[in-house]
């Protein structure tokens, strides 16, 4: 039976050479053609996936001859009265290979790629996360060996013969109590350590917030608002929404009239800063990641976050070594089509260079947006003339 | 416990009288059967489709991150206006992330792999006839049926599919203006995702009565293997959690047709000031990972079920902590309730509901650890047999380690707040719900392939298969941490706007050619899986030398599982190698009196006859010795 079985394989085999012979004629044939035809645009790209599905063709058809031969060796070992191919003991050491394989590319990534990360926190409280992120990493990477040395080694050790019988061994509940106790103590210094690190990041009323900035997202970009010699913010109204008043900042409210506009987020040193985050139309995320600082920024639902930025971009341009390093803030939340490039650079500076800067920015109050307030309303125009007389002094 | 099951015997034989007179046509044979053999196999053939047209989806996206500045013709050709001049436009991108997500969470992930093995399994391993309802369960596979149709036909809308994501946020989703997606694309998701929670509903309800009501006498709910445990708990799980969504999704119909307001407040989109009032995008949140987070977990405990069974029967060894599993099963699902916030730590949500969040998250790394260590305790000094599904269950806590452990990062609010919805979250999930899920369902399937199609499948075949979608796996996502820790976020079109991204591109290229790789393996599997339906090996009626009760089922397959009576069980499944045995397997349906050599006093713990006959035995072997 088994010799007739190897006969037929052997015709099957023949086939296939054969066929392969074909096939490469076949390929040569059409190389040649696709060299003919390759000026055509279209045809050139149909010769290029014909390509790729041939490729895999004929990487089939090496599997498939790959799987005959084996099976070719395994009947003649087993005509012989030999054991066949003891597929238990292969994969036993593919799993050997894999976990010396595997353990060292989760070495070589976790150093060359692992290198890639971020550079150290810009930010007061990023110090204390980046602490928690070592400390979580060092514990579970030493899990991660520990389990998966055991998963493969065991696999390996323990690959499967005739001769042995498995251990019965149905439970221990001592065993069992120590890796429920050992996880959980573990966890719980994780869960201490990470809520009081939390608390004492999102915590309010730790932190002064000196600086009110005024962040809003809208489909795709975001605005920025600073407020002016009174260094508060004028409340805003998204009923006032206009082409001009594109916040719909609300200039009945007298804190607004000296409100500034920027393009570039530029953020003093060492000072405390609450930006606040809006949005106008979808849910968008103010992530500033060299800063650790993430919130979203959620329509009808006010939010902000308290921080103080510690390198200027000038340090770190010289830490990270990259003369054009620049600090950004862009949107970690899908919010429509060009969700990919919404972004705003951040620079840090000295406040020297902060009062500078803030001296040259134009007001929110734009004269055309005077204009159309003129018309819409008399009386808050009149403040807002008095306002643009103080903003020009400032100036 | 033992005088219902009696009593349904009789009732199952009442009906399998009736079925005498059904006449067996086509239609209620091969399309709309109600023998729960044959609606998993539906289920499944589904589940591996829409598997292999959204890993068609995930290719297309990674093709547009590896090569965002190249033009490929073929996929004008192809995807038409979608992608015009040969690249995946921005909007087709979102869609095909969001499709990609959503088909394989839901249609692959909780149908596929739920619906399959809970159908197959739950009444062969606990010895019913069928479900307890079997008009329902039919009912169940034709609505997620239809649900499928109606989320593919999404392509074939004007703006496309769907495109906020497969978590579709309000207001994105809500404004239809807001993006193409949302328009046409998100009313047809939103109507199949309220097809396909019915049939979960539906299916549910019916393994969790089946698996209460219908167990065979002697079958207590502490010989039910794993499977069954987990297959029972998931179904709670949705039970409980999908309701949640069905409120949620019909909220937000209600704001994109019908102009309330429920998730939206103060919206000025492209400049036109909206009239929404007093609404919250967060209560749509709340309210979506209410069923997200027990759905993970929905995804994955049937994988973890398949995954012990395997290990057991393959390690030849008794599953490590039996009540252990269960308990730390138990745990899970109902910690999973209490955890959904941890998606929102950065949403604005309350920081003090962010830290309780944080401690309930953490709390739940302690059963899966638990289980973990006893998978691994499971393979200890076992004698493993390398069936390609014992190397799937094996991957599958390798990637549930992996990927479980950068949990632990997630889970913690503080690191969350730069990691949230980065390039790690991707990595994260990937691994521990997506490959490992995926690698606990082709355990089974290639497990369970002999009991569903007779026959077996080609074993090299799946060596190959595993080793390839294995190691791509790996590769595909372990880099992917990487990035996330450089602040590379998800839902990205293309890294070309960013400077300090670019140096990615590379490694983008490198994961895209992994995929790709992985990709093709699964056309082995697919090979293999086709054609050994049709011309695989004959199988015998125990493959594997199991001891659960579906390898006691003839071959040919009955309506009603067994012909004359369903056998009784003596014993819980996991008696492999037990000393004293002359085989290294003693199937459930052996009663103790058959292996008075193997027998332990541990055996009789609430059986005090038992016990008795155990010790007078052991007493007369005793005795036989001292006379030799």
């Amino acid at each position: 039976m088994g010799f007739k079985q190897l006969i037929n394989s052997k015709k099957t085999l023949s086939l296939f050479a054969a066929f392969v012979l074909f096939g490469t004629n076949q390929l040569m044939a059409q190389a040649t053609a696709a060299a003919d035809t390759a000026t055509v645009d279209k045809s050139a790209m149909w010769t290029g996936v014909g390509y790729y599905v041939l490729l895999f063709f004929v990487a089939s058809l090496c599997v498939a001859i790959l799987g005959k031969i084996l099976r070719v060796y395994d009947l003649t070992q087993k005509m012989q009265g030999k054991k066949g191919l003891n597929w238990n003991g292969i994969m036993g050491v593919c799993c050997a290979l894999f976990l010396i394989t595997g353990m060292y590319g989760a070495y070589w990534s976790l150093t060359v790629q692992g290198s890639m990360k971020l550079p150290e926190a810009a930010s007061a409280h990023g110090g204390d996360i980046d602490s928690m992120f070592t400390t979580t990493t060092i514990l579970t990477l030493i899990v991660f060996v520990i389990t998966q040395i055991c998963l493969f080694g065991f696999a390996f050790v323990y690959r499967g013969s005739d001769k042995r019988k498995a251990y019965f061994l149905p439970h221990n509940n001592l065993i069992e109590k120590i890796w429920t106790i050992i996880p959980a103590a573990v966890l719980t210094i994780l869960v201490v350590f990470g809520f009081f690190t939390w608390q004492r990041v999102e915590d309010s009323s730790q932190q002064k917030g000196d600086l009110n900035i005024d962040v809003t997202g809208h489909q795709f970009a975001w605005e920025l608002r600073y407020p002016g010699a009174d260094g508060k913010l004028g409340s805003l109204n998204f009923r006032l929404t206009t082409a001009l008043n594109k916040l719909g900042v609300d200039f009945k409210d007298r804190n607004s009239l000296d409100d500034i506009s920027a393009d570039t987020l530029v953020l003093p040193v060492h000072q405390s800063i609450r930006l606040n985050i809006h949005a106008q139309d979808v849910i968008h995320s103010v992530y500033m990641p060299h800063f650790r600082l993430q919130q979203n920024a959620v329509p009808g639902l006010p939010t902000f976050f308290k921080f103080v930025p510690t390198i200027t971009t000038a340090e770190m341009r010289r830490k990270t070594d990259n003369p054009n390093f620049e600090y950004l803030l862009y949107c970690n939340k899908i919010c429509g089509g060009a969700h990919y490039n919404m972004q705003k650079v951040v620079r840090v500076v000295t406040q020297a260079e902060y009062q500078d800067w803030i001296a040259k920015q134009k007001p929110y109050l734009s004269d055309p947006l005077k204009k159309e307030l003129h018309f819409a309303d008399a009386k808050p125009a009149a403040q807002v003339n008095a306002a643009s007389n103080r903003l020009a002094l400032n100036n | 416990m033992s005088t219902l099951a009696v009593h349904d015997h009789g009732v199952v034989h009442h009906e399998e009288g009736h079925e005498h007179h059904h006449k067996a046509t086509f239609l209620n044979t091969y399309v709309f059967s109600q023998d729960h053999k044959y609606i998993a196999k539906q289920f499944l053939v589904t589940g591996i489709i829409m598997a292999f047209i959204a890993m068609t989806l995930s290719i297309l996206f990674r093709i547009q991150l590896a090569y965002p500045d190249k033009s490929f013709p073929i996929l004008e050709t192809l995807l038409g206006r979608f992608a015009p001049n040969g690249r995946i436009s921005p909007d087709f991108y979102m869609s095909l992330v969001t499709i990609h997500g959503t088909i394989m969470v839901f249609f692959v992930l909780t149908a596929g792999l739920s619906g399959t093995f809970a159908n197959l399994l739950i009444p062969l391993q606990v010895g019913a006839r069928d479900m307890a309802s079997p008009f329902v369960n039919m009912l169940s596979y034709w609505f997620f049926f239809i649900a499928s149709l109606i989320m593919l036909s999404s392509f074939l809308v004007q703006k496309g599919p769907a495109s906020g994501g497969w978590t579709i946020y309000p207001p994105l989703s809500a404004l239809p203006k807001s993006m193409p997606g949302s328009d046409m694309g998100m009313t047809l998701w939103l109507i199949s995702m309220v097809l396909f929670i019915a049939s979960q509903l539906m299916g549910g309800i019916n393994y969790i009565s089946t698996v209460l009501n219908m167990r065979t006498k002697g079958m207590d709910l502490w010989k039910m293997p794993l499977t069954v445990w987990a297959l029972f708990l998931t179904a709670v799980l949705g039970v409980l959690s999908f309701p949640v969504l069905v409120a949620g999704v019909v909220l937000l119909i209600f704001d994109r047709s019908f102009g309330t307001s429920f998730y939206l407040s103060d919206i000025v989109l492209n400049g036109k000031v909206m009239p929404f009032e007093g609404g919250s995008p967060i209560l749509f949140q709340h309210l979506f990972w209410f069923l997200g987070h027990p759905e993970v977990y929905i995804v994955i405990m049937p994988a973890m079920g398949l995954s012990s069974e395997v290990l057991a029967v393959n390690s030849r060894k008794p599953i490590f902590g039996y009540h252990a599993m269960v308990y730390s099963l138990i745990g899970i699902a109902v910690l999973s309730f209490i955890v959904w916030g941890h998606h929102m730590f950065v949403t604005g949500m309350n920081p003090f509901l962010g830290g309780v969040f944080m401690i309930t998250t953490l709390i739940i790394a302690v059963p899966s650890a638990v289980k973990t260590f006893n998978w691994l305790a499971t393979l200890w000094r076992g004698n493993i047999r390398f069936t390609p599904a014992m190397l799937f269950a094996i991957g599958m806590v390798s990637f549930f380690i992996s990927g479980g452990l950068t949990g632990i990062f997630l889970g913690n609010a503080a690191l969350d707040i730069n990691l949230h919805d980065t390039y790690f979250v991707i990595a994260h999930f990937h691994l521990v719900m997506g490959s490992a899920a995926i690698f606990g369902m082709l355990a089974g399937v290639y497990h369970w392939f002999p009991k569903m199609y007779r026959r077996m499948m080609d074993e090299r075949l799946g060596y190959l298969h595993f080793w390839l979608t294995f190691i791509g796996a790996y590769l595909v996502f372990f880099p992917m941490h990487f990035m996330g820790l450089d602040g590379v976020p998800r839902r990205y079109y293309a890294f070309t706007e960013f400077e300090s991204m670019k140096r990615w591109l590379t490694v983008n290229v490198f994961i895209t050619w992994a995929a790709i790789m992985a990709g093709i393996a699964q056309l082995a599997f697919a090979y293999n899986f086709v054609h050994s339906i049709f011309w695989g090996k004959k199988t015998v009626q125990n493959p594997w030398n199991a001891n659960t009760l579906e390898w006691t089922a003839p071959i040919e397959h009955i309506h009603g599982n067994w012909d004359g009576e369903i056998p009784t069980v003596y014993r819980w499944p996991y008696d492999y190698s037990k000393p004293g045995h002359d085989t290294d397997f003693i199937p459930q349906n052996v009663p103790f009196s058959q292996t008075m050599s193997s027998n332990l006093p541990h055996d009789f713990e609430d059986n005090p006859g038992g016990l008795e006959e155990h010790t007078k035995w052991t007493n007369a072997q005793k005795a036989n010795e001292a006379v030799k």
